[in-house]
């Protein structure tokens, strides 16, 4: 269960999101500078909230009022940008076990290997990350992260960076993944197409959350413009989207 | 149709290149050309040669270290913490830099010295570096210090936020994150900045005149020695000369190896 509360003002932009999400994925969707990234950096702990609490099964990851703040290496949280991040000074058995730290080397390849493996990337072990495709790169990022077994995922556009073929593979697999895992999962997109991923759909529109609810909710009552035409571009759920 | 041939423009191209690559080439060739091998053999036997050379690697590699070190913690807060006070640092940062060397040594003088602004403070606890082995490593890292800290900033800006963000929610401590992320991501624009900073160092002549003086195994570098033999004898300085040449040759063959060009592969794709 991750929890939060949050205010922070960014420039212009005040952002005051409350949302909670048990062992379910939520699409947080907006309009490009709503606040979607900064989100995931204040859950992160690379931004601080001005005001509110974060909270991840009943831990206490930041509350202003108890001057809590976990630093971003202990809040257990995965964290998949965009781009991916791959360390491009390391092949790709050290980046899945840069997280593995407190293991020994034995261990820390055993784990890496078999999250490689169960993410369709076991052939790729001594790969420079330079010579990897997209769809690649992404099961690498995600096998780095789940090696750790994180409490929460955090997903930062996870498809933009892909061609479209790639994406539509990546979709499926990822959906059929997150729905194995369990874990609370955040994906940041502006993409509707990305709403087969979610259980739910979170809209933020200038800093606020405007609207949450299945696909299906949103459908029969859009709450905004915006909503609307997320909707609108959405699979039809009835389909096989 | 008409048959081209070179324009007046192509020939401009051709005769400014010569001339200034001539130029450049002559004083270096000189050096090399107008001594026998017996002048050569005989200099390298002039008592201040060695005391010399030893003095400069060892003020160079002091102050190298000096300022890769303090300089690569300086350069990762400013080029990590963007805002008044690091334009503020960078700006001092540049400042031994655009600064005539001979008034740095006044400088230095007039801060670390006997009576200066802290070398008074320094005297009262026993500490007097000017005119010592101190003050060249000192006066060495003031003027080479602004060319490791560019080098150093430009390259850790080069290295991708969220390269670092990853690195923290895989477990690492913020210390861990810039050595196993920052430093290494940027090695090779720190390395081209090191051996900038070195150059500099090594051909370091007036601040250390001014503040540390010129004396023979103390104060007197491969710089000071030339200087001092063209007085008494000119094939030795000659020799230094080439001494130093050799030594800059070596630092250009590394620099062309690791230039600042250089980055890892597929670095770019992560650096926007």
């Amino acid at each position: 269960m991750l929890e939060l509360r949050v205010a922070r003002r960014i420039g212009a932009l005040e952002l005051r999101i409350d949302l909670s999400l048990g062992n379910e994925t939520v699409l947080v969707a907006g309009p490009n500078g709503a606040g979607k990234s900064s989100l995931l950096r204040l859950l992160l702990g690379v931004l601080r909230p001005d005001a509110g609490r974060i909270a991840l099964d009943g831990d206490v990851l930041f509350d202003s009022a108890l001057r809590i703040d976990v630093p971003p290496e202990e809040r257990g949280l995965a964290y998949v940008p965009q781009d991916y991040a791959l360390f491009p000074h390391l092949d790709v058995l050290r980046n899945a076990t840069f997280g593995l730290a407190a293991l020994d080397r034995r261990e820390q390849v055993r784990r890496a290997t078999s999250w490689l493996e169960r993410l369709g990337a076991g052939q790729l072990l001594a790969r420079s990350t330079a010579a990897l495709s997209g769809g690649e790169r992404q099961r690498v990022a995600l096998a780095r992260a789940l090696a750790r077994t994180p409490r929460a995922l955090l997903l930062d556009e996870p498809f933009a960076s892909l061609d479209p073929l790639a994406r539509q593979e990546l979709r499926g697999s990822l959906a059929g993944w997150l729905r194995e895992w369990q874990l609370p999962a955040l994906v940041v997109s502006h993409d509707p197409a990305d709403a087969a991923l979610a259980d739910r759909i979170a809209v933020i529109e200038r800093g606020r959350l405007v609207q949450q609810g299945t696909l299906e909710q949103l459908r029969r009552a859009p709450g905004s413009g915006f909503v609307a035409g997320l909707i609108e571009s959405a699979p039809d759920p009835a389909g096989n989207g | 149709m008409k048959w081209r041939g070179p324009s007046g423009w192509d020939a401009a191209q051709h005769v400014a290149s010569a001339i200034l690559v001539s130029f450049l080439l002559f004083p270096v060739a000189a050096l090399l050309l107008t001594l026998s091998w017996d002048d050569f053999v005989a200099g390298l036997h002039n008592p201040i040669l060695l005391p010399a050379l030893r003095l400069s690697l060892l003020t160079t590699s002091s102050s190298l270290t000096l300022v890769v070190g303090l300089g690569s913690l300086l350069a990762w807060r400013i080029a990590r913490r963007p805002g008044r006070v690091s334009r503020w640092m960078e700006a001092i940062a540049q400042l031994p830099a655009v600064v005539p060397p001979a008034v740095a040594g006044v400088g230095l003088l007039l801060a670390f010295g006997r009576r200066g602004l802290v070398g008074a403070f320094l005297a009262a606890h026993g500490i007097a570096p000017a005119f010592t082995t101190a003050a060249v490593v000192m006066a060495e890292a003031f003027v080479s210090a602004p060319f490791f800290v560019q080098a150093a900033i430009a390259a850790f800006r080069r290295v991708d936020e969220n390269l670092l963000v990853v690195a923290r929610t895989l477990g690492a401590s913020p210390f861990r994150a810039f050595l196993r992320v920052g430093l290494p991501l940027a090695a090779p624009g720190l390395l081209a900045g090191a051996a900038m900073s070195w150059a500099r160092s090594v051909g370091e002549f007036g601040a250390t005149l001014l503040f540390a003086g010129n004396l023979t195994g103390r104060t007197q570098t491969l710089p000071l020695a030339v200087y001092a033999a063209m007085e008494s004898d000119l094939r030795a300085a000659q020799v230094l000369s080439l001494v130093m040449v050799a030594l800059a040759f070596a630092l250009l063959l590394v620099l062309r190896r690791f230039g600042p060009g250089a980055t890892w592969p597929g670095a770019e794709a992560h650096g926007a």
